[in-house]
């Protein structure tokens, strides 16, 4: 079947199960989710056609219908894998194919004033604040993806902490998808007062064979309130995944991103944020790469008001016959004078047939700004490892550990413990170089 | 310890070693001064094996096995160091774990057993008193951010803990200044013993106030065209390499 047809059999499958997507009684979200689909079943999934996917080719995505899964559907879990990605000393909210499962998640000891429940719960109690937030930071617009996911998402999880409040645990959500075919589509929305501070962390695992999984996150972060997010994409070798985090910033508001893409057949990331007046957001990545993996990684960052100062690192490791694709957008509004920012994009390339595609923009409409930024790709640098050698290591450890420590540096950024040595251990397991050792950091 | 007998060297077409002849003796300080483009830096690179030159005729022996048949880690842990001019910076590897990761590899070499933990960190613990360097310096990552001169100690520390037979010392006063020089110099004479060798590369004869050569050779357009005591550098500081140049000329 050709990708028209099966996205043409979408709305037909929606219908059959419209009536037990979350939300029935909300007439806005019924009409979004309608105008979604109608979005969708006119522009299908992005094309490599529109300028922002010419490095992605997501036609094998619409080479399967992907099922809907309803709740009776939810396949069976193995909790002690699923334990070995959940964090100590964390809040815990566990989405299996989609939807909310209360006896997985641990929510004990959130101090009352916090929110943190499940979109379909959510929906239910706070229709009318929700709509306050849905589509403020993101149009279904967007894309195909965007829109699929506003048709489609059967479940989530709306975070709100007023202000003032400073989480003491950072809140994890673990997305699973259990079986072949399925997809999970969900829809997040994680708001932060005034003051308050936050972290929390996306987790997105699942089985070995084909599925999709899409979440799309609308972040609202207020006047100096401090949030950081970080994202470990550890999905199954044959997922595609599609993932969107769409923040707005108020003045003096602190955004960090810690985007850690390792696993899936195809990956992609849309990260974007609107910087109010003197805020600051932080946007860090590493994108590991091996067999035939496509990951991509799209920033972009707008400079709305002055003052505000943003800075960017990723960096992407790529092996075999792996693609890596950044592109970093940075937009300077005429009216964002002082403006700081800098991005860097860094590539290693450890074969002949992997591949980096990166596009740095910056677009400046003001004229007292400093900005910078800087791309790289290449191999390990000779030096380095003649230098090593020269320190009784043998080439084939000293390129390892090269590698390693061009990694390692994005894992060392993070200061939760407990995930560090996660995200460490993920990296380790991942690299395709055997011997890489711990203790060289 | 080394002896190098006619040594040509290439780098593409281009001779840049024509002949050299040394013998360094254990326990022996030799320097090596000459001007730019000599063929010093060639020479310290080639007797550590850095890639990218080709060796088109002669020998260098060291300890009686052939030095250019063997690869640069086996050199290293054969007890060749090299003390780079510029120490190559290496993000996210930290100082102390490449220096554990060195001395296990040559003592494994050697027949040893790794070193223990603890007796580790006491050593590295006094080397770097000894260099007047400030212990979180071991746990950053090697040479990154590192000023000139903390560079240049952080060599001679590698060097203290290795305790190599045959140092080589590229323009090690290169980028210091006269402080750091000191400090530099005082691990350096610490190290001093009958069967520890040094060869020192070097531009300029002030190294040698603080460093006191037993030999001193003048390269010039890749070849030793004199040899002489102490006394041959402080000649050269006050008539200038041209002097050396003319006399071959």
């Amino acid at each position: 079947m050709s990708a028209e047809q099966i996205n043409s059999q979408y709305p037909a499958e929606y219908a059959k199960v419209e009536a037990l997507l979350p939300g029935q009684s909300v007439s806005w979200l019924k009409t979004l989710r309608e105008q979604a689909l109608a979005f969708f079943s006119s522009h299908g999934f992005p094309s490599l056609r529109e300028e922002e996917w010419r490095y992605t080719n997501v036609s094998a995505i619409e080479k399967k219908l992907f099922s809907p899964v309803v709740h009776d559907e939810i396949g069976a879990l193995d909790v002690g894998s699923l334990d070995t990605y959940r964090l100590e000393n964390a809040w815990t909210i566990v989405l299996v194919d989609g939807h909310f499962s209360a006896a997985l998640s641990d929510l004990e000891g959130l101090p009352s004033s916090v929110r943190v429940l499940d979109m379909a719960s959510a929906l239910e109690q706070y229709p009318d604040e929700l709509q306050k937030y849905f589509t403020q930071a993101v149009s279904y617009k967007q894309h195909g993806f965007v829109a699929f996911n506003a048709a489609w998402f059967t479940d989530g999880v709306f975070i709100h902490v007023p202000s003032k409040e400073v989480l003491s645990k950072p809140v994890q959500i673990i997305h699973v998808v259990t079986q072949a075919d399925y997809m999970s589509n969900t829809r997040h929305i994680i708001t932060i007062d005034k003051m308050a501070q936050a972290e929390v962390i996306e987790t997105f695992i699942g089985c070995d064979d084909a599925y999709l999984s899409t979440a799309v996150t609308e972040v609202f972060v207020g006047e100096n309130a401090d949030l950081t997010l970080y994202k470990l994409q550890l999905e199954g070798e044959k997922a595609y995944h599609f993932a969107g985090t769409y923040v707005k910033q108020e003045a003096n508001a602190r955004f960090k991103h810690h985007n850690f893409a390792f696993g899936g057949l195809l990956a992609r990331n849309d990260i974007r944020t609107d910087l109010g007046r003197a805020s600051e957001c932080e946007l860090n990545g590493l994108y590991l790469g091996i067999k035939r993996q496509h990951i991509d990684n799209h920033t972009r960052i707008n400079h709305l008001q002055p003052h505000a100062i943003s800075r960017e690192l990723y960096k992407g490791v790529l092996d075999q016959r792996a693609r890596g694709v950044f592109q970093g957008r940075v937009v300077v509004a005429e009216y964002a004078q002082k403006t700081s920012s800098e991005m860097n994009n860094r590539n290693l390339l450890l074969s002949n047939d992997a591949e980096a595609d990166t596009k740095p923009q910056l677009e400046i409409y003001a004229d007292d700004v400093k900005c910078a930024h800087g791309v790289t790709v290449g191999q390990l640098d000779e030096k380095s490892i003649f230098y090593l050698q020269s320190r009784c290591v043998d080439e084939a450890t000293a390129r390892n550990m090269l590698t390693f420590a061009f990694a390692n540096e994005m894992v060392f950024k993070i200061k939760i413990k407990n995930l560090h040595d996660q995200i460490l251990e993920q990296l380790l397991a991942r690299f395709p170089q055997e011997g890489i050792q711990q203790e060289w950091l | 310890m080394l002896s190098i007998k006619n040594l040509h060297v290439s780098v593409g077409d281009k001779p840049i070693l024509k002949g050299i002849n040394l013998e360094i003796n254990a326990g022996e300080v030799h320097a090596i001064m000459g001007p730019n483009g000599s063929g010093k830096s060639t020479l310290s690179h080639v007797l550590s094996g850095k890639s990218g030159y080709t060796v088109t005729e002669g020998t260098v022996t060291y300890k009686g096995k052939d030095l250019l048949d063997m690869a640069p880690e086996i050199r290293a842990r054969e007890g060749i160091f090299l003390a780079f001019q510029y120490p190559v910076e290496i993000p996210g590897v930290s100082n102390i774990y490449l220096l554990k990761a060195a001395l296990n590899a040559m003592r494994i070499h050697q027949g040893l057993p790794e070193v223990d933990a603890f007796d580790f960190l006491t050593l590295v613990k006094d080397k770097v008193k000894l260099l007047e360097m400030d212990e979180k310096f071991l746990y950053r990552s090697v040479n990154e951010g590192f000023s000139g001169g903390e560079k240049k100690r952080n060599e001679i520390l590698q060097a203290a803990i290795l305790e190599p037979s045959m140092c080589i010392l590229d323009e090690t006063d290169s980028g210091l200044d006269i402080d750091a020089l000191q400090v530099v110099a005082a691990g350096i004479n610490s190290l001093r013993a009958a069967d520890r060798s040094f060869l020192m590369i070097t531009h300029y004869q002030r190294l040698l106030d603080y460093i006191k050569p037993d030999i001193v050779h003048v390269l010039a357009d890749g070849r030793i065209v004199k040899t002489g005591g102490p006394e041959l550098a402080l000649e050269l500081e006050e008539k200038g390499y041209s002097w050396v140049q003319e006399q071959v000329a």
